[in-house]
């Protein structure tokens, strides 16, 4: 136990991002007040806009100075710098992709962007956690904060469902992580994942074994509901389809990354002496979660609902990654979710701006013909949906191609085959939008299009540039997540 | 920047430029993709002394540059003399595309040449790719624009077609790129050329097993390309259904994406597996000559006719690759370009008759050779063609695929001989039916005869058709020269000529032994 609990200045340093935020978020919900008119409320996007950029710097500084902090709770490396950009990141595209639709919806408050960064505050402590307290909490601040913001548009009965489904799902799960954290608790007598792991690995904790495992066994249900990984993923379809929808593109990214990234920490790390117990679950929950999320995805006819179930086919490849516990398995998945956020933002921004006040045109037939109103925009979204389908010279390619490729350097011949096979099951619901957009008529939903908001705009080419960069160009992205995947020091 | 990237990557240019130009202008748009995709021929006609004069069966043009770090992926380019045809086949037919397109397409008429570039840019880089990765990525970026061909600009069951067609190579190409990340971790390298020489010097152990399974992983995505009977469904579908120009890229080049695939990739990679699994290989492309050959005699629909014509046609490739004879081999590249200008131009041609009738059924013609005797000789000549008569092109391809097979199995050389006498059967009935006979009234108002457009169209292919079927000194030796080094590891002849070691080697029977065998 370290003697002196004072944080020093390089402790602050560490955590300067989430404290930025937070201190954002505060202000921006007390100077709501000084605020008068409705049009004043576009001053709180910039704000938060300034707050994100501002965490995203302290973000990428921090990583020159990397190491623990707070008595070994809080940690800087690689890895949770990686995750921290790219929630904060996130955080700023669901910021850009929502202005509009409040203005639209009537609901431009300071609430959303407090929640906002709050909930991006919990995902950075997630991905920099170094004990599982701090794991806990860092997922409640996140998790609260977008049960929330799923019900935002509180006189909306589909936004009190999601919301309510997610809170009381989402306690429950939490409960099991928490409970698993007991356990681990009571069998090593610490929650800092570097001493379990040592724990773990000392001859003679064999006797611990099933208490450990059993502990792991908990906390694996408790992220894979996170993540949304069957047997765990019941509520996702109807709270990504409940959800007003600039909030479900900001779900079915951010949380999801973060979630991941404590999911690779406490079982790359912390559990890693006990990889052979855990990976047959890991292994089959990969395989059920991409047949699950395809084969369901191919008969929905709402495009929310359709790309929920299309993220739990991608949990499922993610946890493909896992499955094969190697490096390599570290820094493909930490590929993936950055080039599965780039592409599920895009598809979701589309999502938000045709969907129109209310959300009426949600369903995929209110497509059609779009590839000929608006060819741009259905340009951008086609980049997405062939990148979500693993289309050479997109990120979702490259992501899966690294997935892959781990699985089978770990020797899971048979779990790539499957996956490579739910690939190409999972074209067929992404080329029906393809169809709908390029091959049908133009019908009303499509005729009374307005022009693409600036903030829409903004978005949808951001995540097509890296879309195409990152699938052309991955060893940008790839070196550094390949020279940060070792999180064992 | 050599000749060759130059060729691959000028249609990609022209591909961005057509989509920077004003929507609202289509002459522009026709004018710019004719002038752009026959500048790239002319470029790529630059490709052709080089090859002929390099030694034989070497690349040339090979260009090796880091794509990405790790995995180790590179730009790896290169030709020979199987790979320059096929290039060369289809930076001449993109041209002969626009132009069929020029009037037919009149709906989204940017979008649609830009698509035709992007997958020339495709089809060219598949052919020179030496690189696995590489190879891979170019397969699946032709596979795009053609979904959306077929789907946009297609006829009534466009879509249905379309996504059967995305999904079915889809299928395959993933269990492909399982087979090439697998060999990635044992060699830890995609670098054709160097596999191969790993492979063959045993530095790269692969179990028998192994063997068996990265040939299948491989096999199955090229089969479903060809297509090989029974994964071909999908291809009298997507040729009917997509637009001439589609038909016409789809035959003539996009199925020899699998053929090449076979011949560059699956069996001198695996030699062992190839020549284990020869046999039902073999008795899948003779029931696909003979298949393909009947559906095509009882096919109301032109397009369909030629369109089971392919696969019969294709079968003949695949018989002349697992041969592993010389013959066999050069056969199969021969029959490869054979069919892609005879096919192409048989789908260009049923394009001419669409444009003036809007049928594709036989039964809404009859007599054509009356209002249009141009077209019906130039419909004739292609046909003659693509039956096998002597002096024109398929011949070639043909007689050398049964020459080869026949060294190494009588029985496989006379069932398929057999196809090529179906053949005659179902283009001369066709070729009967559409244009002899009395025209009707209504059908000699609306079959003006060959236009300026259409002449321009056809002349370079009835030339080429002659020119193969009668001096193929011009194409035969890079092809030859480049089969006998992909044939080196497999040579059937060798082991024929093991089997005809003398008796006298084995032991004669004692009389102790016969009359124990007699009990």
């Amino acid at each position: 136990m370290p003697v002196n609990f004072m944080p020093t200045g390089v402790d602050y340093l560490r955590i300067l991002p989430e404290i930025i935020m937070t201190v954002a978020g505060t202000l921006i919900m007390l100077i709501e007040g000084w605020l008068g008119g409705e049009n004043k409320k576009t001053n709180l996007s910039i704000l938060t806009f300034i707050a994100f950029a501002a965490a995203l710097v302290a973000a990428v500084a921090a990583n020159t100075n990397p190491g623990v902090s707070f008595s070994g709770m809080f940690v800087v490396d690689g890895f949770a710098t990686f995750f921290r950009v790219l929630v904060i990141a996130v955080g700023i595209l669901s910021l850009f992709s929502a202005t509009q639709y409040l203005k639209r919806e009537h609901a431009e408050s300071s609430e959303y962007y407090a929640l906002l960064l709050f909930s991006v505050t919990g995902q950075c402590v997630m991905a920099a956690a170094n004990e599982l307290i701090l794991v806990f909490i860092g997922l409640e601040i996140s998790s609260i904060a977008t049960y929330i913001l799923a019900g935002y548009l509180r006189d909306d009965k589909r936004n009190n469902e999601a919301a309510l489904k997610y809170f009381l799902l989402g306690s429950f799960a939490t409960a099991f992580l928490l409970y698993g954290i007991a356990w681990i608790y009571g069998t090593t007598g610490s929650t800092n994942l570097e001493t379990i792991r040592t724990a773990l690995l000392t001859p003679g904790s064999d006797r611990n074994l099933i208490l450990a495992g059993t502990a792991a066994a908990l906390m694996f249900v408790g992220f894979a509901f996170k993540v949304s990984a069957a047997p765990f993923q019941i509520w996702a379809p109807d709270v990504y389809q409940g959800a007003p929808a600039p909030v479900t593109l900001f779900m079915s990214v951010g949380p999801k990354a973060a979630a991941f990234a404590v999911f690779l920490r406490v079982f790359m790390m912390a559990f890693a002496p006990i990889s052979s117990r855990w990976a047959p679950f890991v292994w089959s929950s990969a395989l059920l979660s991409m047949i699950v999320g395809n084969f369901a995805a191919l008969l929905q006819t709402n495009i929310k609902r359709m790309l929920a179930y299309s993220s739990i086919a991608h949990a499922g490849y993610i946890m493909v990654a896992i499955a094969a516990h190697n490096q390599i398995g570290i820094a493909a998945a930490m590929f993936y979710l950055a080039a599965y956020a780039l592409m599920n933002i895009g598809a979701f921004a589309v999502v938000t701006h045709f969907s129109r006040q209310g959300e009426k045109f949600v369903n995929i037939e209110d497509l059609a013909g779009l590839g000929w109103k608006q060819p741009v925009t259905a340009g951008l979204f086609a980049i997405f949906l062939l990148s979500l389908v693993g289309v050479p010279l997109t990120a979702g390619f490259f992501g899966k191609f690294y997935i892959f490729r781990a699985a089978l350097d770990a020797n899971l011949v048979w779990l790539a085959i499957l996956g490579m096979l739910n690939s190409a099951v999972a074209a067929y619901y992404y080329l029906r939008i393809l169809v709908v957009m390029y091959m049908n008529e133009p019908g009303e939903a499509t005729l009374a299009i307005q022009p693409v908001s600036a903030g829409i705009g903004a978005t949808l080419w951001v995540s097509a540039v890296g879309t195409l960069v990152l699938g052309i160009f991955p060893s940008i992205l790839l070196n550094f997540a390949n020279s940060s995947s070792v999180l064992v020091k | 920047m050599t000749l060759l990237s130059a060729v691959i990557f000028l249609p990609l240019i022209a591909f961005l430029i057509i989509l920077a130009l004003p929507r609202d202008n289509p002459n522009l748009v026709r004018m710019f993709s004719l002038i752009a995709s026959i500048a790239i021929f002319i470029v790529s006609l630059g490709l052709i002394a080089p090859v002929l004069s390099a030694a034989a069966g070497k690349f040339v043009f090979e260009t090796n540059q880091m794509w990405i770090e790790t995995p180790a992926i590179n730009y790896h380019i290169g030709l020979d003399g199987i790979s320059l045809w096929l290039v060369l086949l289809t930076t001449l037919l993109t041209p002969l595309c626009v132009l069929v397109s020029w009037k037919s397409i009149d709906k989204h008429i940017k979008q649609f040449f830009a698509f035709l570039l992007l997958l020339e840019f495709g089809l060219v880089g598949v052919f020179c790719a030496l690189d696995l990765f590489l190879f891979f990525v170019f397969w699946e970026v032709s596979l795009v624009p053609m979904y959306f061909l077929i789907g946009i600009w297609g006829h009534e069951r466009r879509i249905y077609s379309a996504v059967k067609f995305f999904l079915y190579t889809m299928t395959g190409s993933a269990l492909m790129l399982i087979a090439m990340i697998y060999i990635y971790n044992l060699a830890g390298t995609f670098d054709y050329t160097k596999i191969l020489a790993g492979i063959q010097s045993g530095a790269i152990p692969l179990t028998a097993n192994e063997q068996l399974w990265l040939f299948l992983g491989f096999f199955i995505a090229f089969a479903i390309k060809v297509p090989l009977f029974p994964l071909h469904t999908w291809l009298p579908d997507a040729h009917v259904e997509a637009p001439t120009a589609g038909s016409v890229m789809l035959a003539s080049v996009m199925l020899k994406m699998g053929t090449y695939g076979l011949l560059r990739f699956c069996v001198p990679l695996f030699p062992g597996a190839a020549r284990a699994n020869a046999d039902w290989i073999i008795i899948l492309a003779i029931i696909g000559i003979l298949y393909g050959a009947l559906v095509a005699m009882v096919q109301p629909n032109m397009k369909k006719l030629v369109a089971y014509s392919s696969v019969s046609h294709l079968g003949f490739v695949v018989l002349g690759i697992f041969s592993f004879t010389q013959q066999g081999f050069d056969g199969a590249v021969y029959q490869m370009l054979a069919h892609g200008i005879s096919t192409g131009a048989l789908f260009l041609l049923v394009g001419f008759m669409y444009d003036r009738r809007h049928s594709l059924e036989i039964s809404a013609y009859g007599g054509v050779c009356t209002p249009a005797p141009w077209l019906a000789t130039a419909f004739m000549i292609t046909m003659l063609a693509s039956i096998g008569l002597p002096t024109l092109s398929n011949f070639i391809g043909e007689y050398l695929v049964l020459q080869g097979t026949s060294l190494v199995n009588m029985h496989w050389t006379v069932f398929a001989a057999l196809g090529a006498i179906f053949a005659a059967c179902y283009m001369l009935w066709l070729y009967q039916r559409a244009f002899f006979g009395k025209p009707t009234e209504d059908l000699t108002h609306h079959m003006p005869d060959l236009n300026f457009r259409e002449y321009a169209i056809m002349v370079p292919l009835i030339v080429l058709m002659v020119w193969m079927g009668s001096y193929t000194q011009s194409f035969l030796p890079p092809i030859s020269a480049s089969n006998a080094v992909l044939l080196g590891p497999v040579d059937a002849r060798r082991e024929i000529h093991v089997r005809a070691l003398p008796p006298k080697m084995t032991p004669r029977l004692t009389p102790q032994t016969e009359v124990a065998n007699a009990r």
